[in-house]
């Protein structure tokens, strides 16, 4: 590391003029066959929706392989996936709701596979920081079993990880403290 | 970022996947204001409170999505004085750098976004309706992707300070937001570029969140009379830095 990274400041309440887009939320187009939604609700610390949140997710497709520009794993080759969704709330109710596929199984180190997950970047006005956390599934019992990384985090704590399903599509709620305080990661 | 892990535990939670490559460097303690700042009021109920969990980088995070193709970028874009029939007002700058990682390699391709108030110091947002006019003419937002040098450019109107609500005669520095995708999931960032010499510096505690004075200084440019063009624009440099390799060998992950 020969120079210091530019140090982060908060996304703060107008980021809605400069970062969504229309089609920001979708991973995939509306209408793509096995289309699912996830939504949820950002909540502070006193257990209130967080209205000024933006929430940004990245993930594999469902064989499990990345729409990156480096190719690392295999590239994705379904098309219209971009793996990428970023949502920014610009009404009071804390929400988010994406348009994806569920992912598949990307690969981890020693021949082993990462269960189906989605890795999340939460930003808003009073965060100085990205946070950042990560989807699992409820309906992945096994595979979330052998997940590497969702071993790291303590047994009494990894339901705070697991979205729920529901019609359509999975919920899941991200709690910025309190007793069901989501887990977040150093990356 | 705040980890509050032991050594010990690190290297106990690391040992299951020992093998995955961790492409980007970890940075030191104190390159980033802590989530928790009690002079920034709204940190209070927006911080996690358990600590972080280490988590070794997977193809997951060294991954990252290239939206240049999605998001149809026009050169007018980085020209936030040309997006209405008239100027807006204010004094016309151009801001530009070059975007690298912390090994000096210049990221190619990558989506730089901005947004900013007008030259008043308001935002085109209908949350933000402090007394200070609108322009018509000056929506305040920005993007482009970097060329092969790793370098942006943005044309816009040097953005006012503005009072906020943090505590009594509380006032922002001038500043723009940066959005920064990177490469990677790992790279993505975003800061605030200030201008030199803001007499609102010691007062503000977002700017005052970064502790280390060097680090501080990152994120403010420099005047360059050398940019600066004749009879149209002064200029403003403002490169930055993000997360590079670590100094373990990269190894693809397959």
């Amino acid at each position: 590391m020969i120079f210091q990274t530019t140090p982060s400041q908060t996304v703060g309440p107008y980021f809605a003029i400069g970062l969504p887009w229309a089609e920001g939320p979708n991973v995939v187009a509306p209408g793509t066959p096995g289309a699912i939604t996830i939504s949820g609700t950002i909540y502070d610390g006193a257990g209130q929706p967080i209205p000024d949140h933006l929430i940004e997710t990245w993930q594999a497709d469902p064989d499990g392989r990345y729409a990156d520009a480096h190719g690392y794993g295999g590239a994705s080759s379904m098309a219209g996936f971009r793996g990428f969704a970023r949502y920014g709330v610009e009404v009071g109710d804390g929400e988010y709701r994406i348009l994806t596929v569920k992912p598949g199984r990307a690969v981890a180190p020693g021949g082993r596979r990462q269960a189906p997950h989605i890795a999340v970047n939460l930003m808003a006005r009073g965060m100085l920081h990205r946070v950042v956390t990560r989807i699992y599934f409820g309906d992945e019992v096994e595979a979330n079993v052998e997940d590497p990384i969702l071993g790291l985090v303590p047994a009494d704590r990894r339901h705070t990880l697991i979205a729920t399903p529901e019609d359509g599509g999975y919920r899941f709620d991200i709690h910025l403290q309190g007793p069901d305080e989501t887990v977040f990661f150093d990356v | 970022m705040s980890t509050e892990q032991t050594e010990e535990t690190t290297a106990s939670i690391y040992a299951p996947v020992v093998d995955t490559p961790t492409n980007y460097v970890r940075e030191p303690a104190g390159a980033h204001p802590p989530l928790d700042y009690p002079p920034y009021k709204s940190t209070a109920l927006r911080h996690p409170t358990q600590p972080l969990i280490y988590l070794p980088q997977t193809i997951s995070e060294v991954t990252g999505p290239a939206l240049g193709e999605t998001l149809a970028i026009a050169p007018g874009d980085a020209d936030l004085t040309g997006q209405h029939e008239g100027e807006p007002i204010g004094e016309r700058i151009t801001v530009s750098g070059r975007i690298f990682d912390t090994e000096g390699k210049p990221l190619r391709n990558t989506l730089v976004e901005v947004w900013q108030a007008n030259a008043c110091g308001r935002y085109r947002h209908r949350w933000d309706n402090w007394p200070a006019p609108l322009d018509p003419n000056f929506s305040g937002a920005g993007r482009c992707l970097t060329d092969d040098e790793g370098r942006y450019r943005f044309t816009t109107i040097k953005p006012g300070p503005y009072p906020w609500g943090n505590h009594y005669n509380a006032w922002r520095p001038a500043h723009i937001h940066f959005s920064l995708m990177g490469r990677a999931f790992a790279q993505r960032l975003v800061t605030q570029m200030y201008f030199p010499g803001d007499p609102f510096f010691p007062y503000d505690p977002i700017f005052n969140s970064v502790r280390d004075e060097a680090a501080r200084q990152r994120m403010v440019s420099t005047f360059s009379i050398h940019g600066t063009q004749p009879d149209w624009a002064a200029a403003y440099e403002f490169d930055i830095f993000l997360r590079g390799p670590a100094a373990t060998p990269f190894e693809e992950a397959h």
